[in-house]
């Protein structure tokens, strides 16, 4: 009796939640699912109605498509290997006894407070111009052209921008894990006379592993959707050199209003992060069973 | 001997490591040298040391009206917070403390919703927003920053509330308080730090969010994200007045951030590293 009634008061309490967030993902996703078959240009309605998969075809036939996805793998992976490789030799320099180890932490977590649009724009004017940037002035001192990132190197230096951005979340969140590995474990190690590098190997790495997973699962959902960064920055150019898919779809839907193109790849946004999700989920949710 | 070993290798590790970490923060502190320079100096290469003036802080203000969108920002990511926050306590609370055999599916799904990439709901999103009269307003972002950080916040406070003994709970009803007494006197005083941390983490994302805050504002609802993109079009040279925008755009998240680096793991992990 006690206990149907603590249930149903439990799903009094929970329908809020699920309720709206059910909403908040069915509602919109219905209608872009429904403006993928259709034509609709509000600048241009004469020809509108159903059309099937032309949408899907025209998204697909765009050369623009093929490089968007490509791009945004190159970023999603990119990211992920300087950061997660960075952020192991990060949080073990910073595992260390050090002077100062609570200011150094702060300076290297400060760039993830950052908003996007201000560490784009810093990095683009002050870091990388070719110019004035921090970059030209030391090229010039060592006497080299400095380089025209934004014009020559668009997408690695979009890359290298949110690689800053989410070095520091994946230092912290490794540091932290680091920091739990029993201290008698290692030494233990060190007594049988193991060497840095099969105590990294086989205490360090597996050690790591769950906090690894987490980095790599969290950092994938964001970087899927890179936007600010690219839009401060390059606005996807010059051509489509640094447009990833979120970025192409903002183009066709709000630039060039054709929103059935947009919603096809909207869709096919989806069915991507969701491809990547299913794998980081089961992985996650395995974790989380320990 | 052993003793000047450790020395010595702690001075290598703090020299590595002071090295790095000034690198890392190089741009923001950089950013923060310029803000204080005059635009001439500005451009006249690479120099550490500033004049010292204010006057691109003066002129931001005036020119753009600087603290309109910080009040936006203020308003959207506090109100955001409290509203996920009414909305996600019992939800969190019910799940901690009254598990079904659903609950993690519940969790994981909610965690699914996170994924949707905002894009593929752009247009409609920007259609609603326009038929219903949101667009550009504080209240329709509000509800739209909301949604994002919901699972964030539930999935945070389930794994506050999950680490308070459920014994503490039966021995309150064993001495006779209602539920309302346990929620107020037993429950609360336990849960406020996870609240507090969960709140904190959550401003902070509200108030970096970059996607939904630039395109769904013009002028009247813009907080700070909008502001400072709006800076990127023209290429003019006004980087000390850039500087000193960017300054005061993440001064006060940055020192916000700083006070909650751990709970920042915890959230940030869905409580999977702690």
């Amino acid at each position: 009796m006690a206990t149907q009634q603590t249930r149903s008061l439990a799903r009094f309490m929970m329908a809020p939640s699920v309720i709206l967030l059910f909403i908040w993902m069915i509602v919109p996703l219905a209608f872009t699912l429904w403006f993928s078959f259709q034509q609709y240009n509000p600048l241009n309605p004469i020809r509108d109605g159903f059309v099937g998969f032309s949408n899907y075809a025209l998204f697909y036939s765009n050369p623009a498509f093929l490089q968007s996805i490509l791009n945004t793998l190159a970023i999603v992976v990119s990211v992920l290997v300087i950061t997660v490789i960075g952020g192991i030799l990060l949080a073990m320099l910073l595992d260390q006894p050090i002077w100062g180890q609570g200011i150094v932490r702060i300076l290297v977590i400060s760039p993830f407070f950052v908003m996007p649009p201000v560490a784009a724009l810093v990095w683009k004017n002050m870091i990388m111009h070719p110019q004035y940037g921090v970059f030209a002035d030391i090229a010039r001192f060592f006497g080299v052209n400095p380089i025209d990132w934004f014009g020559q190197h668009p997408l690695t230096a979009v890359i290298l921008i949110v690689a800053w951005q989410w070095l520091p979340f994946a230092t912290l969140i490794l540091l932290t894990s680091l920091q739990s590995l029993d201290g008698e474990q290692k030494e233990a190690a060190e007594m049988d006379g193991a060497g840095f590098l099969s105590r990294f190997i086989y205490l360090t790495l597996p050690h790591m592993s769950r906090a690894i997973t987490v980095v790599i699962l969290i950092q994938t959902i964001f970087l899927l959707s890179v936007y600010a960064e690219i839009l401060v920055t390059t606005n996807g150019g010059p051509g489509y050199a640094s447009t990833n898919l979120p970025f192409l779809v903002y183009q066709k839907a709000l630039l060039e209003f054709k929103i059935g193109q947009a919603s096809a790849g909207g869709i096919i946004a989806v069915i991507l992060a969701n491809i990547v999700a299913f794998f980081v989920m089961r992985a996650v949710g395995k974790n989380l069973d320990k | 001997m052993a003793r000047a070993v450790t020395t010595q290798h702690k001075t290598i590790a703090t020299a590595a490591a002071w090295i790095v970490a000034l690198l890392i923060f190089f741009p923001i502190l950089y950013t923060i040298i310029t803000s204080f320079k005059s635009e001439q100096e500005a451009i006249q290469g690479f120099a550490l040391i500033p004049s010292g003036t204010t006057e691109s802080y003066s002129e931001v203000q005036a020119q753009s009206g600087y603290f309109k969108f910080f009040l936006n920002s203020v308003i959207l990511s506090v109100g955001s917070t409290v509203l996920a926050l009414l909305i996600a306590v019992p939800a969190a609370w019910s799940m901690a403390f009254s598990p079904t055999k659903r609950t993690k599916d519940i969790l994981m799904w909610m965690l699914s919703t996170k994924m949707m990439p905002a894009v593929a709901v752009l247009f409609p999103i920007y259609l609603i927003f326009r038929d219903t009269g949101l667009l550009d307003s504080r209240i329709g972002l509000t509800v739209m920053l909301m949604l994002i950080n919901l699972p964030i916040v539930v999935w945070m406070l389930y794994t506050y509330f999950r680490e308070i003994p459920g014994e503490i709970l039966e021995a309150a009803r064993m001495d006779g308080a209602s539920l309302w007494n346990e929620i107020i006197y037993v429950l609360t005083p336990m849960a406020v730090p996870g609240i507090a941390s969960t709140m904190l983490l959550n401003i902070i994302l509200a108030w970096n969010e970059a996607f939904w805050t630039i395109r769904l504002t013009t002028t009247d609802a813009a907080p700070l994200t909008a502001f400072i993109s709006s800076f990127s079009s023209p290429q003019g040279l006004f980087w000390a007045k850039l500087s000193a925008a960017s300054t005061l755009a993440i001064a006060p998240i940055l020192i916000m951030g700083w006070f909650s680096q751990k709970q920042l793991v915890r959230g940030l992990t869905f409580g999977a590293v702690k």
